[in-house]
């Protein structure tokens, strides 16, 4: 009886998840159209973690995507989205089963990933089932190219972590060419690693004093830092690089103020959003410059707009993710509109349409004007860098 | 004819045969949806990681549920046999051009290679017993991945490289197998429903031939009581090794195949979650129940994905269906139902 049971109970399972089979269908071939003769919808999925230690990023894209498709759908404009999106709690396994989930779905272009390991998962898949996948903030290269292949429809709209790296050693150079610099980064992840690769050798290049850079740390010693700020410290360090994300972050900030250490923290876009971590001391950030290209006080139209909306509807200020994020649905709208994407258009085509369109366009977003993509599917904009002071974001420069 | 069905469904082979079928028939039934019908791209791609899961399940319940012992630590086994399988999958790639055969290959390199270490490691291990094995399969588990995450692996047409924490490879136009803390990027992905299946019949059979045999009525002995056993003349330490090297070996395969379904495998995957994870399907199946075990991780492994639909209330809903359904197998009422219904089920089958 009891195996009788659980045999008929898997089978159940079994039939169930063969069910969701018969919605689905391919990426390209349906031509779903809103009712109107104008109009056409488009189906747009991505995947980020909406449970689990990476939630406040997934959300935050999941938020900011939804006021850009509302907006987008209010508008006059002919082109629609359904969005939808899947949690993959940043795990390469479940991404690839949330990459599933949204082909089954009909996703005809998508954000990709949020984060950078569950992309690098899905890469192969977007390219072999040719949808155009633009990521708000998968920033590892290996979302966009690898050794031995280009991912012709896979686009980046932030920085890869080798260019946050130049990048932010560059902006040493220009504003702290005297600081003696201390680095502390955590050596079993991908983001971070990668980051931590290329500013040592473009700081070596650009005649930085690097005094301490073996500041490493792991997921399981992610608690206690206070041996490598004592050693940053003795090293003489007085500005300390942080290229990790910003929970561990907000360690260093407290326990560096209880040993009375004082130096310039500079990080790079994970250290966005340690504001709003909850129990965290703000004051403690006070002084901290971090390198993203989105600051929610800056002034121009657009950015105040964005901003005003996204507190009204979800009760907090937008971190870079969300920005980046409502720039690849406008990025991708852009595109569409371009193309000429109508109720009467070809969807097969769809997908090398989108990469001539991106390999050869110009985008004014919240995260950067006249943004354009190489063939390789990086973006080229200019870095922003931002300090904190009385609790928010102001630019630095 | 009679004299078959008594001796397949008869009291001691009931079991086994149950398993053999229902997998059989499990897969006889996917393999006829997959291809008659289009079957969603989600179903298809849950069927291989399902049987990973399935293997590594069953070679915690040879540990936990059959030596007694709880071990911590078996995704480091798992990793050992995932990364061994790159490996080899990513060396033998041009010189073994036929997937099947480099599966093959790559898993059972894995599976040894997982075995040996578990061998080693098993020699301190159970020297000690209870909670502090417990402790210190789960320190393994971390070694084995912090090991990982600092071996760089990569070669080219001269030589083959290798450097520990900091990556000093020179590769000429080469390839990387492992880049530390990354991982395994742009695997080739040949693993596949069947080889998992072929896997799952494998380790099911070894098992069974284990438990059945004299070493496994030695390990079950050592474990129902240590002094009684020791006092006719079975030794422990050898008993549960080998128990414990099989094991190993088992979870190397499952991890082999894991690792060739995905293009991209980061050493993070095996944490202590992940061991975790499969003790939960383990005690959810029931400890030495392999039946239970092989159906808790199929419903629990999926369930996740059928609760989709509940959007931001997933996990939590997930969580308290585990609750609910442990609650509810436990209880006592619950089990004297089950009784009766397989009594009644078995009964003219053993008159006969």
């Amino acid at each position: 009886m009891k195996k009788l049971l659980v045999v008929l109970l898997s089978l159940l399972c079994a039939l169930t998840l063969a069910g969701c089979g018969n919605g689905g269908g391919n990426g390209g071939n349906d031509t779903p159209t809103d009712g109107g003769d104008e109009t056409v919808t488009v189906k747009l999925g991505g995947s980020g973690p909406l449970s689990g230690d990476a939630k406040v990023y997934g959300e935050a894209v999941r938020n900011a995507a939804q006021i850009a498709v509302d907006e987008i759908n209010a508008s006059a404009s002919t082109i629609k989205f359904d969005f939808f999106m899947e949690d993959d709690m940043a795990d390469p396994e479940k991404a690839v089963t949330a990459y599933s989930n949204l082909y089954d779905k009909g996703m005809q272009v998508s954000i990709f990933t949020v984060t950078s390991g569950a992309g690098a998962a899905v890469a192969a898949s977007y390219d072999e089932d040719k949808i155009f996948a633009i990521t708000p903030s998968g920033s590892s290269t290996a979302l966009v190219y690898t050794d031995e292949k280009n991912f012709t429809g896979n686009f980046q709209m932030c920085f890869t972590d080798p260019n946050q790296g130049i990048a932010s050693a560059d902006y040493m150079a220009a504003k702290f060419a005297d600081k003696k610099i201390g680095i502390i980064y955590k050596s079993d992840d991908v983001y971070s690693a990668g980051v931590y690769e290329k500013f040592v050798a473009q700081a070596a290049a650009n005649g930085l004093n690097v005094v301490y850079k073996d500041g490493a740390f792991t997921d399981d010693s992610s608690t206690d830092f206070s041996t490598q700020l004592t050693a940053a410290k003795d090293a003489g360090a007085d500005l300390v690089f942080l290229p990790i994300y910003y929970q561990p972050a907000s360690t260093i900030l407290k326990q560096a103020n209880d040993m009375g250490y004082a130096p310039v923290f500079f990080g790079v876009d994970g250290m966005d959003g340690i504001l709003t971590l909850d129990g965290f001391d703000k004051s403690l950030a006070e002084g901290l410059y971090l390198l993203t290209p989105f600051a929610a006080d800056a002034d121009d139209d657009l950015t105040k707009a964005f901003v005003a909306e996204y507190e009204k509807r979800y009760g907090e200020t937008p971190n870079q993710f969300a920005a980046d994020a409502y720039d690849c649905v406008y990025a991708i709208h852009q595109a569409l509109r371009d193309i000429g994407v109508n109720s009467e258009y070809d969807f097969d085509n769809l997908y090398a349409a989108m990469v001539d369109q991106f390999t050869t366009m110009s985008f004014n977003g919240l995260t950067g004007k006249d943004m354009t993509w190489a063939e390789n599917g990086e973006v080229s904009k200019a870095p922003k860098a931002v300090i904190i002071e009385n609790g928010v974001y102001v630019s630095a420069d | 004819m009679k004299n078959l069905i008594n001796d397949l469904f008869g009291k001691k082979n009931r079991a086994r045969t149950i398993s053999f079928l229902m997998v059989i028939f499990a897969y006889i039934l996917i393999e006829v949806l997959t291809k008659s019908i289009r079957m969603s791209r989600l179903f298809t791609s849950l069927l291989v990681p399902t049987c990973c899961y399935i293997i590594l399940g069953l070679s915690l319940n040879l540990v936990v549920g059959f030596s007694g012992e709880l071990s911590l630590g078996h995704a480091g086994f798992m990793a050992i046999g995932a990364f061994t399988a790159v490996c080899v999958s990513g060396l033998t790639s041009s010189v073994i051009t036929n997937e099947t055969l480099r599966l093959m290959l790559a898993v059972f390199v894995g599976g040894i290679l997982s075995g040996l270490f578990g061998l080693i490691i098993s020699v301190p291990v159970l020297k000690l017993s209870g909670d502090y094995l417990a402790i210190v399969t789960l320190a393994f588990g971390q070694i084995i991945k912090s090991l990982i995450t600092n071996i760089y692996l990569g070669f080219d047409a001269d030589s083959m490289q290798f450097s520990f924490v900091t990556n000093e490879l020179n590769l000429n136009n080469g390839k990387m197998l492992l880049s530390g803390p990354m991982g395994a990027t742009d695997t080739a992905k040949i693993s596949n429903f069947t080889s998992g299946f072929v896997l799952i019949l494998i380790t099911l059979f070894i098992i069974y031939s284990l438990i059945d045999s004299r070493y496994g009525r030695a390990i079950m002995a050592a474990r129902d009581n240590r002094i009684a056993a020791e006092s006719i003349g079975i030794n422990i330490s050898r008993t549960k090794t080998l128990a414990f090297a099989i094991s190993a070996v088992l979870a190397g395969l499952a991890g082999a195949l894991y690792a060739l379904n995905y293009s991209t495998l980061q050493p993070a995957k095996f944490d202590f979650n992940t061991s975790i994870l499969v003790l939960v399907y383990v005690v959810f199946g029931g400890l030495g129940n392999i039946n239970g075990t092989i159906v808790a991780t199929t419903v629990l492994y999926i369930l996740p994905e059928l609760l989709r639909f509940l959007k931001d209330y997933r996990m939590l809903i997930y969580a308290i269906v585990l609750i609910v359904v442990m609650e509810i197998t436990n209880s006592e009422k619950m089990k004297q139902f089950f009784d009766k219904g397989k009594n009644s089920i078995f009964k003219k089958g053993e008159d006969a």
